[in-house]
């Protein structure tokens, strides 16, 4: 039997609502950057505001040794998973200080360490590298479960369906976490999904694979954790991988706006009035904010006073205002330092 | 002691041999380890040696993040070409992963793939695409010519910690050579004289190392002495042994499968003209496929493909005049 979210200590509700926060501060952080300092973050940045709920509740039925790999949307992963948020903003910042010694930037996070080998920046991609991990899992039958989490967009590519039918054929204990966010980059999945077209759930993919597939309310920690928790088992217990529709909605548009220096980019209006101009939909999304849903629950179900939830916001906001500090101060790295790791 | 084995078990045995050395070594491909009577199933079984279905960026994919995680996969591919629907994971990810991550993550593994099928497989199985792949920073080419490379090649590439591309010539399948007695390893980056000569230099890959020793056999009947040099991986590239070569002869014949543009002759002559100009006697001469796709008619194959003939005018034409005409 799976663990059940009703089971969850006082202490892990707590850890969950802190690691959301902590997520939200730090993109919000990352975004403010683009106005505050200009050109400190090159290239692009894709932030998972709105996706707290789900990454939290994945990420919080882990095991220690369990791996986690992501898309290029990658900045709250490893800031659950126990990475430094300052290596993180650094990194980001393009510092020497950064996870990734200013080699990877946003798209390209890393650090194995802390059971995150690495991020693909191309589009599904990643998701063939989980199942890899999970095939060395098998193999040196290490117990691990690999988490891949990736966006809708993802689902239309080759890597998905290659990939999830030899992870079914091998029976990999790997989970694959389809981050449903409505947008694959500016397109609306309407335009472009045939499952979102016919008003069927993107789950429903998992049907050509014979394995189990199913669509969780994203925006629910205690949801999420419930269905993450049982495709984690099952994959645990070698009968293979599952494929879970988490459904929750970015709240910033795909990545900063594409200019090329020196005009300055920042972020815009999200996608849905931008470029769709339906604000009622953007409005209803921010209506259903993960983090102020899970901030109500436990307050009401007395794991959290008032109180405790503004200490923990407040607590959280102090962090983030050091790291960005930190990233600020850090080095830049040495031009010649670009000739490392090339090969191993 | 040397001992007579075909290029194709040369490859097969130094695969054997490391994954009885190393536990973590694992195969896989298509059509491959159908069944338990396959003798690499028998050896190592189902869980280090597999079948996959037709899905390359899955096959490609699962390498990188299975060598990410504590493996060093083999990728049986077959076809170079088939690497083209997955070049992605080629290029884009084995590749960039450690770079990218700073040097945290390794990404220990093998695509093993035949190319150069001059046999009637026309313009889609006949390619030599290592001219995308040797350029490409943290990706090595191993690109063998005789039984013994073969196995001492392969044997590099699975120890080695980066990704490696292992295109073995089908036009080699058969052919037997000496390989050495004992764990013979070829090392990466380290050039192979096949030949010693004084007149001119013939740099040459794989295939066209046969071809290009068969037309130095027919020259030294004329007195020219060549020399054939063969890289043995086009990444790492020994530019030093070629330019050695060079400043030895005088003159440089490069032989490459591939159309120019697209050929790592192209890539030898720009070093040369960097590193060893001075030397040079006479312009460096490419003998390369003709700029089409292969064709599937025989004596059209045969006229857009190097060959000995194509090989010895080349010879010529950098020698003197007086030597050219004995």
């Amino acid at each position: 039997m799976a663990a059940s979210s009703s089971s969850l200590s006082n202490e892990k509700l707590t850890w969950m609502f802190t690691q959301m926060c902590r997520i939200r501060e730090f993109e919000e952080r990352v975004k403010r950057t683009f106005v505050e300092h200009p050109g400190v973050i090159r290239g692009h940045a894709h932030l998972g505001d709105g996706a707290e709920a789900s990454i939290v509740g994945s990420l919080a039925t882990r095991h220690e040794d369990d791996l986690v790999m992501p898309s290029y949307r990658c900045h709250g992963y490893p800031l659950v998973l126990g990475t430094p948020a300052k290596a993180l903003m650094s990194e980001i910042y393009q510092r020497k200080d950064g996870v990734c010694k200013g080699f990877g930037g946003s798209m390209h996070l890393a650090d194995p360490t802390h059971h995150f080998p690495t991020a693909s920046g191309i589009i599904g991609q990643g998701i063939a590298h989980a199942a890899g991990a999970a095939y060395a899992a098998q193999v040196k039958k290490t117990g691990q479960v690999v988490y891949s989490f990736f966006g809708d967009g993802s689902s239309k590519q080759g890597a998905f369906f290659e990939t999830l039918n030899l992870a079914a054929v091998w029976k990999l204990p790997v989970v694959f976490v389809l981050e449903n966010n409505e947008y694959q980059a500016y397109t609306h999945i309407k335009l472009e999904d045939a499952n979102a077209i016919a008003g069927d759930p993107l789950s429903q993919k998992a049907k050509a694979f014979s394995i189990p597939g199913v669509t969780v309310d994203g925006t629910d920690p205690l949801k999420v954790y419930d269905v993450v928790s049982e495709a984690a088992d099952r994959a645990r217990a070698g009968n293979g991988p599952s494929l879970i529709e988490s459904k929750f909605y970015r709240f910033s548009p795909h990545g900063n706006a594409i200019t090329v220096p020196p005009v300055p980019t920042q972020f815009q209006e999200h996608e849905s009035i931008e470029v769709y101009g339906n604000k009622a939909e953007f409005a209803a999304a921010k209506a259903n904010d993960p983090i102020k849903k899970f901030r109500a629950h436990l307050v009401s179900t007395g794991v959290l006073s008032e109180a405790d939830a503004t200490k923990i916001e407040d607590f959280v906001r102090a962090e983030m205002e050091e790291v960005v500090k930190f990233a600020l101060a850090s080095p830049l790295p040495a031009p010649e330092d670009a000739l490392n790791y090339v090969y191993a | 002691m040397a001992r007579d084995m075909m290029f194709a078990e040369a490859i097969a045995v130094a695969i054997t041999e490391e994954m009885q050395r190393d536990s973590s070594v694992v195969f896989y491909g298509q059509n491959m380890a159908m069944t338990d009577r396959d003798p690499f199933v028998r050896k190592f079984g189902k869980d280090r040696v597999r079948i996959t279905p037709i899905s390359e960026t899955a096959e490609l994919g699962i390498a990188v993040g299975a060598a990410m995680n504590g493996l060093r996969p083999i990728v049986e591919l077959y076809m170079a070409e088939f690497m083209l629907v997955a070049f992605d994971e080629v290029i884009n990810e084995a590749p960039r992963l450690r770079y990218m991550s700073g040097g945290q993550v390794k990404v220990p593994c093998v695509f093993k793939a035949g190319f150069g099928f001059a046999a009637g497989w026309a313009g889609q199985h006949s390619n030599c695409i290592y001219g995308t792949m040797m350029g490409i920073p943290g990706l090595k080419v191993a690109v063998p010519s005789t039984s013994a490379d073969a196995m001492g090649l392969m044997r590099s590439a699975i120890r080695d910690d980066n990704p490696v591309v292992y295109l073995h010539h089908y036009m080699l399948t058969i052919d037997k050579g000496p390989v050495p007695e004992g764990e013979h390893i070829v090392p990466f980056g380290v050039a192979d004289i096949k030949r010693e000569g004084t007149d001119v230099t013939i740099v040459a890959t794989a295939w066209m190392v046969k071809k290009s020793l068969a037309a130095a056999e027919m020259l030294a009947k004329e007195g020219i002495s060549v020399e054939v040099v063969d890289p043995r991986t086009l990444a790492p590239l020994d530019v030093d042994t070629i330019v050695q070569s060079v400043k030895k002869t005088g003159r440089l014949v490069l032989v490459d499968q591939a159309p120019k543009h697209a050929s790592a002759a192209v890539v030898i002559a720009g070093e040369v003209a960097e590193r060893g100009f001075e030397y040079l006697k006479a312009p460096v001469k490419m003998v390369t496929a003709l700029n089409t796709s292969v064709p599937y008619s025989e004596p059209m194959e045969s006229y857009v493909l190097p060959n000995e003939e194509k090989i010895i005018k080349a010879v010529k034409s950098v020698l003197p005049v007086r030597a050219a005409a004995i």
